[in-house]
């Protein structure tokens, strides 16, 4: 018998992460604890190699290996490249973070990296079983990274709701997977997709299997109704890892959707359009009435997380290249502005002491006039202020609501933004027109320094010059499709 | 005529320029550096809007200083500048009055100067990009960005109730401008994907659509002017906004909605325009008389004017819904002479709350025994406030009364109520505050006011006086524009 290998090629970069992981832990682990920074460099070093791997072999066309259960084209590229700039970001904004908090540890760094490595493999898959490994990989690191702080009685609290209902989610996933598997004896997406076409499979069960897909998408995108799990986890997990789980596993997310509902089972999306419609009306609902509840900042980012998902799906709603497009740019533009905001958090902890509560941010603009304005800038883009991104990417996914027929939809989402807008303001409000209550100075390493600026205006630049974004989500998609 | 030169985006980024410049000069230590910087800024400011008038071409109502450039191609968006007669004068009202804000500002504001006047700066190039932009998410952008700079001044240097008058403020007027994106977006759809606001007056558009487009509009427009009952946020905003940030807000902010009006509702909803004129001249005229009522019984004289303006303003609603040129000239008229007289107003108003820290009415009177210059000038703004014949005030509102007249008597009668019920406000406050006894030691020790207050109001003086007396260089230049805008609303786009 033959045996035929099949083309590396198209997953060199997830191979290549996978060896660096290795390579971390036993480095990290000869290296000891007086000489953690050998990790964290080479962490960098693989993110780095990983996107030169991805971009030396970006190219349109898309090529299935490994029996056509993973694929490589256009959208998976420039999506992984996103992921590993915001992984990389994420190392550079939590690294004194966790130093001071003793987890600057080896498990650390490779559960970021089995985490990274989890976002690709969703990000790539083209088979529901290597869409499920790759989701797992994520979740598994991200419980063990939410409890890195064992002896944090929250911490593991939220380690624990988190791990529980996501294992629930992907039990409501793997159900409805099999059930598509049931009715159409696939689980390839590209032949689900024919067989789907040539109406050859049972129509029923298949929406049945659709109810339980989308219901697991909802709870790993924390979309209302299942959306109970994140404002826990975000206030519990500590700081720097709820940077993490707020940024670039959106991302992965994306792609999951995007592989899924759209690729695997667009000819359904009259039936999903409506469950969307539901979940984002929902989310944007529940997030922002609930985040101006909310006395902490991190549960507020929560919600506020929930209500930019509501928008996001909003962008699937239309199921055209439109739409998706939209959405590329609004996760992209969010996940640009998380990962500035959940920085200034961290920014105004320091040894010792968690900032946790709004009121933490009070005159900000008094202590450091510089930090508070980047913090502007963030708001405001949260807000969908023009001439900040964040505006942008609502107005491309109210465009393609709009060109879908959903006027009224669309004028629900500007209510509910409206709502939004007002504990954005809040924030403002704490930083430029309270008086502070400590005058502790704010002393970022010169790397988060630089990082954070660079964020916070490229959050400004972006919205002065969103072609660029824009045309780089349009481009991923129709290249993909 | 051709104008190559980039004329409009030099007035719009060289104020946007000198406020980075004077937030760069950074903190209290450098607040005389910031003070002179901003000042040289918004008087360069108003030095580079002069060629926009000597260079204007009166006798065309198209589009003049055109410039256009892509923006981003992914929704079609230009960069697509221009005036015509309407918004010339606009952006000329607003680069002039820009260095007076900030000469107001001058001693007054000790604290955080760099970002007072560099807010100030900044907003003045945002609004002249309102008025200058010619696509509808450049008009978006520059007119939401407008809030910014706006909230942080109502905030940080405002009054004791201050955090709630900028929130209100910025929430009324976020969200009327968000129905308006959505107004937008859907005429992007409908014209087959074009962002440009002079193809949005070509597109033909059934009625219902229309009206709706039309609500969306007058939502944003209605929250900015402010009309009657979405008038609320105002007198909270003004009251509690330092005296540079109710100038600016009463003599330029204001215009925004007004100006919103006659670029976007009348032009591209015209029969939704017809067929709601006569509820849009009710409110108006709701706002005028009602609203003339509240101001007579104010007992804190920056709420008064805040009222009076509400009150003015309607009579600008009131000329564009008429319909007819004198109507729409006078309304025009109308918001330029009340960019003078309110921000003169205020300005007045800030000179007594400098030296006595107070706004209340009850806690003045013979103010004129210690400040006659003061009670002179003030004396002046308040007749032009109540209509007095060779202000400015009188031409605008005349102008108004005569289109109603030749559409409904009542309607002028109405109307003409702001002549007496305006007189009777400001003119018993201006009685209150400034004659009878000596009402405190602390009036006693009033002194009158010092040269750059005086250099202030004088300019101001002129222009109300000039207006008044011969508004001829204001109206001609918005006549031509005018007209056309008259034959294309009359026009039907069902």
């Amino acid at each position: 018998m033959n045996f035929i290998p099949p083309d590396f090629t198209p997953a060199s970069s997830e191979i290549f992460m996978l060896i660096m992981v290795c390579v971390v832990m036993l480095a990290d682990l000869t290296a000891g604890d007086s000489r953690r920074y050998v990790a964290y460099l080479l962490t960098q070093t693989t993110l780095l190699g990983c996107a030169l791997l991805t971009f030396i072999s970006f190219s349109t066309e898309i090529t299935h290996t490994f029996n056509g259960m993973y694929v490589d084209d256009a959208m998976a590229d420039i999506l992984k490249l996103m992921v590993y700039g915001t992984v990389s970001a994420v190392l550079v904004y939590s690294h004194s973070y966790i130093s001071d908090r003793g987890m600057l540890k080896g498990e650390f760094f490779s559960l970021i990296l089995f985490a990274t490595l989890g976002m690709m493999v969703m990000i790539s898959a083209s088979h529901f079983l290597t869409l499920y490994i790759g989701l797992e990989l994520l979740s598994l690191s991200l419980y063990a990274l939410v409890a890195l702080r064992r002896e944090s009685l929250v911490a593991t609290e939220a380690a624990m709701k988190f791990f529980v209902l996501g294992a629930l989610a992907s039990g409501f996933l793997l159900y409805g997977m099999s059930m598509v598997y049931g009715a159409t004896g696939t689980l390839h997406v590209s032949q689900l997709a024919q067989i789907i076409q040539s109406e050859a499979s049972s129509k029923e069960v298949l929406v049945v299997g659709l109810v339980f897909i989308v219901a697991g998408i909802s709870f790993k995108l924390s979309a209302a109704p299942f959306h109970m799990w994140a404002p826990d986890v975000y206030q519990g997990a500590p700081t720097a890892i709820t940077l993490f789980i707020g940024s670039a596993p959106k991302l992965a997310a994306f792609g999951f959707v995007m592989r899924l509902l759209v690729e695997g089972m667009g000819e359904m999306s009259a039936d999903w359009q409506g469950m969307l419609i539901i979940l984002a009306v929902m989310s944007m609902a529940v997030g922002n009435i609930a985040a101006i509840a909310q006395t902490n900042i991190k549960r507020m980012l929560a919600y506020s997380t929930i209500s930019h998902m509501g928008f996001l799906l909003l962008g699937f709603i239309s199921a055209d290249s439109n739409g998706y497009s939209s959405a590329l740019f609004y996760v992209i533009a969010y996940v640009l502005m998380t990962l500035g905001t959940f920085a200034m958090v961290m920014l105004l902890c320091r040894s010792g002491f968690e900032a946790e509560n709004i009121n933490d941010f009070k005159g900000l603009s008094k202590r450091n006039s510089w930090y508070a304005f980047i913090a502007l800038l963030l708001m405001l883009s949260l807000a969908g202020i023009p001439p900040m991104i964040g505006f942008y990417a609502k107005l491309s996914v109210l465009q393609a609501v709009v060109n879908a027929g959903y006027v009224w939809l669309a004028v629900v989402a500007v209510l509910f933004s409206l709502i939004g807008a007002f504990y954005y303001l809040r924030i403002i409000k704490l930083m430029y027109f309270d008086e502070p209550e400590t005058d502790e100075p704010i002393t970022p390493n010169s790397d988060v320094r630089i990082l954070l600026s660079a964020n916070g205006f490229a959050v400004l630049a972006f919205g002065i010059f969103p072609q660029a974004l824009m045309g780089l989500s349009l481009y991923a998609i129709q290249n993909s499709m | 005529m051709s104008f190559d030169f980039p004329l409009l985006s030099l007035i719009i980024w060289l104020p946007i320029v000198f406020g980075i410049a004077v937030f760069a000069t950074g903190n209290d230590r450098n607040a005389q550096l910031a003070r002179w910087i901003s000042l040289v800024g918004s008087i360069l400011g108003l030095l580079v809007a002069i060629p926009l008038y000597t260079n204007f071409d009166s006798a065309t109502g198209a589009m003049q200083f055109i410039e256009s450039h892509v923006w981003f191609e992914r929704f079609n968006v230009s960069y697509h500048l221009g005036v015509d007669g309407i918004s010339m004068p606009l952006i000329l009202l607003n680069c002039f009055i820009t260095p007076l804000v900030i000469v107001a500002g001058w001693e007054v504001i000790k604290e955080r100067v760099s970002q007072y006047m560099g807010a100030f700066l900044v907003m003045s190039g945002i609004v002249n990009g309102v008025f200058a932009s010619l696509d509808a998410i450049l008009f978006y952008v520059f007119w939401e960005a407008s809030l910014i700079p706006m909230f942080l001044i109502i905030g940080i240097w405002g009054g004791p109730n201050r955090v709630y008058a900028a929130i209100k403020f910025f929430l009324y007027t976020l969200l009327g401008s968000l129905l308006m994106l959505i107004a937008f977006i859907y005429l992007y759809l409908t014209s087959g994907g074009s962002f440009s606001i002079e193809d949005y007056h070509k597109l033909s558009i059934p009625l219902t659509p229309q009206i709706l487009i039309f609500v969306a509009f007058l939502l944003a427009f209605a929250v900015k002017v402010p009309m009657w009952p979405v008038h609320t946020w105002l007198p909270d905003a003004h009251v509690e906004a330092p005296t540079g940030g109710s100038v600016v807000l009463a003599a330029i902010l204001l215009k925004l909605g007004g100006y919103g009006f006659l670029r976007f509702s009348l032009p591209i909803t015209p029969d939704a325009s017809h067929y709601l004129a006569t509820m849009m001249i009710v409110l108006s005229l709701i706002a005028i008389v009602y609203i003339g009522l509240i101001a007579l019984m104010q007992v804190d004289m920056k709420k008064l004017i805040a009222y009076s303006s509400v009150a003015h303003m309607g009579f600008v609603t009131l000329g564009f819904f008429l319909l007819n040129a004198y109507g729409i000239e006078g309304a025009m008229v109308q918001m330029i002479s009340h960019g003078f007289i309110s921000g003169a107003m205020f300005l007045c108003v800030g000179v007594l709350y400098d030296r006595l820290h107070s706004r209340q009415i009850a806690d003045y009177g013979g103010v004129v025994n210690k400040m006659p210059i003061f009670a002179a000038f003030f004396m002046l703004f308040a007749m032009a406030n109540a209509g007095l014949p060779g202000t400015s005030g009188f031409v605008g509102e005349f102008m108004v009364i005569m289109g109603a007249m030749k559409v409904n008597f009542w309607y002028a009668f109405l109307a003409a109520t702001t002549l007496i019920f305006g007189a009777a406000y400001t003119l018993w406050m201006y009685k209150r505050v400034i004659f009878g006894a000596v009402a405190s030691p602390a009036v006693e020790g009033l002194k009158d006011i010092s040269k750059r207050e005086f250099v202030l109001l004088t300019i101001l003086a002129i222009s109300v006086l000039w207006i008044g007396v011969y508004p001829f260089p204001l109206t001609e230049v918005m006549h031509t524009t005018v007209d056309q805008l008259l034959i294309h609303v009359s026009n039907s786009k069902l």
